[in-house]
């Protein structure tokens, strides 16, 4: 049994290697967990692309479930979004608001104009500073604020179609029809249970 | 001028590299070793030097308005503690990128309303979590991180004084002690 000792040693780290390997495999290790989910919405006031005079803020945007999600003409992995939102962003029942994120804004305009445009407005942080209140560190990233200007869910990184049907749609059901989900799971079960 | 100075050393010494490994051309015949250790010191110093007039950059570029050395040393310190979240191996301090740049000037300007170091680490960790705290606090999550080392050398401990436990009552001394002492 004792002789067995240093192999069962072994076999412990080699299970802890597999493990770390799994997990990192699993789980981006560079995607940082917001603090903010369930927290207000920070303050803000940014102008808007097309007409920098009009200003939109959460004042503003407050009864309305929106989605913010944070792009930049410089920015790789928003290209690669951008053929997703094209197709993505009229079926998902809320409006979809673009965050321009230091960029130059005759850049951002010649981008949407080149690869279209998906946002039903787009809001110009040229400085980067409002995005450090939304605890943005890299574009792109998506944010679904409710109707009292709660955010309800982030996500880091590009939105794809799975992403959009497994987390964003349902994120957003849940806050379009906030009772019915208990009670709708009832109603199957007797449903299931009657014939 | 400081940054056309830094580029004119560092042609300099990519001149020199070159110059260097075309005098001594890579020829079966001559040893290895000793054209090895050559170039590895002459690639240590370029290396140095290289970090050298990076630094100097950094503080050359970003230059902020300190009222006085002390500020400037809080300051340092600060953001020394803190992590560049895209950069992730590099503080906020060390860091070039566009970003972290930002965050030391929303540390700056925090500074400038008088605000103490625990009030900004509190507004930058309600925005980015505790992952831009370098010294991660003790809580649920991390106790495992703060205490796992003690825990694996009690472990160590234990296995150790059982096995000299055993070879004692064995009759057979761990190991020849000088003094005489008895486990």
């Amino acid at each position: 049994m004792s002789r067995l000792l240093p192999f069962f040693a072994f076999v412990l780290l080699a299970a802890l290697l597999g493990f770390g390997i799994w997990w990192n495999s699993a789980h981006d290790p560079t995607a940082v967990p917001s603090p903010l989910i369930n927290k207000p919405a920070p303050a803000y006031a940014l102008p808007k692309l097309d007409e920098p005079a009009q200003t939109v803020s959460k004042a503003s945007m407050l009864g309305k479930i929106y989605l913010v999600n944070v792009f930049a003409s410089w920015c790789i992995a928003c290209g690669e979004e951008h053929p997703v939102l094209m197709l993505e962003s009229k079926n998902l029942g809320v409006p979809l608001i673009g965050y321009n994120y230091k960029d130059d804004s005759s850049d951002a305009k010649a981008w949407l104009a080149q690869h279209g445009n998906p946002y039903d407005m787009v809001i110009a942080d040229t400085s980067g500073h409002t995005a450090i209140d939304f605890g943005v560190y890299g574009a792109p990233e998506t944010f679904l604020i409710d109707a009292q200007g709660v955010i309800r869910y982030k996500h880091i990184g590009p939105l794809t179609p799975e992403v959009i049907a497994q987390q964003v749609k349902p994120a957003i059901e849940a806050l379009q029809h906030p009772t019915p989900s208990p009670p709708r799971g009832e109603g199957r079960g007797e449903g299931a249970a009657s014939p | 001028m400081k940054l056309a100075d830094a580029m004119m050393l560092l042609k300099g010494i990519a001149r020199a590299v070159r110059n260097f490994s075309r005098e001594r051309p890579l020829t079966p015949t001559l040893s290895p070793e000793g054209r090895g250790s050559k170039s590895a010191i002459f690639f240590v110093i370029t290396i140095a030097l290289a970090i050298a007039v990076n630094t100097a950059f950094a503080q050359a570029i970003d230059p902020l308005p300190f009222r006085d050395h002390a500020e400037e040393l809080r300051f340092q310190h600060l953001t020394g503690e803190l992590r560049c979240l895209v950069c992730q191996d590099e503080n906020l301090a060390d860091s070039n990128a566009n970003f972290a740049r930002d965050l030391r000037h929303k540390v700056f300007e925090l500074m400038q309303q008088g605000k103490s170091d625990a009030q900004i680490k509190q507004y930058l960790v309600e925005r980015y979590s505790d992952f831009v705290l370098y010294d991660p606090p003790v809580n649920h999550r991390t106790w495992l991180l703060w205490f796992g080392p003690l825990l694996i050398l009690i472990a160590g401990g234990v296995v150790v004084v059982n096995t000299i436990r055993k070879r004692s009552h064995a009759g057979t001394p761990a190991a020849p002690t000088d003094n005489g002492d008895d486990w």
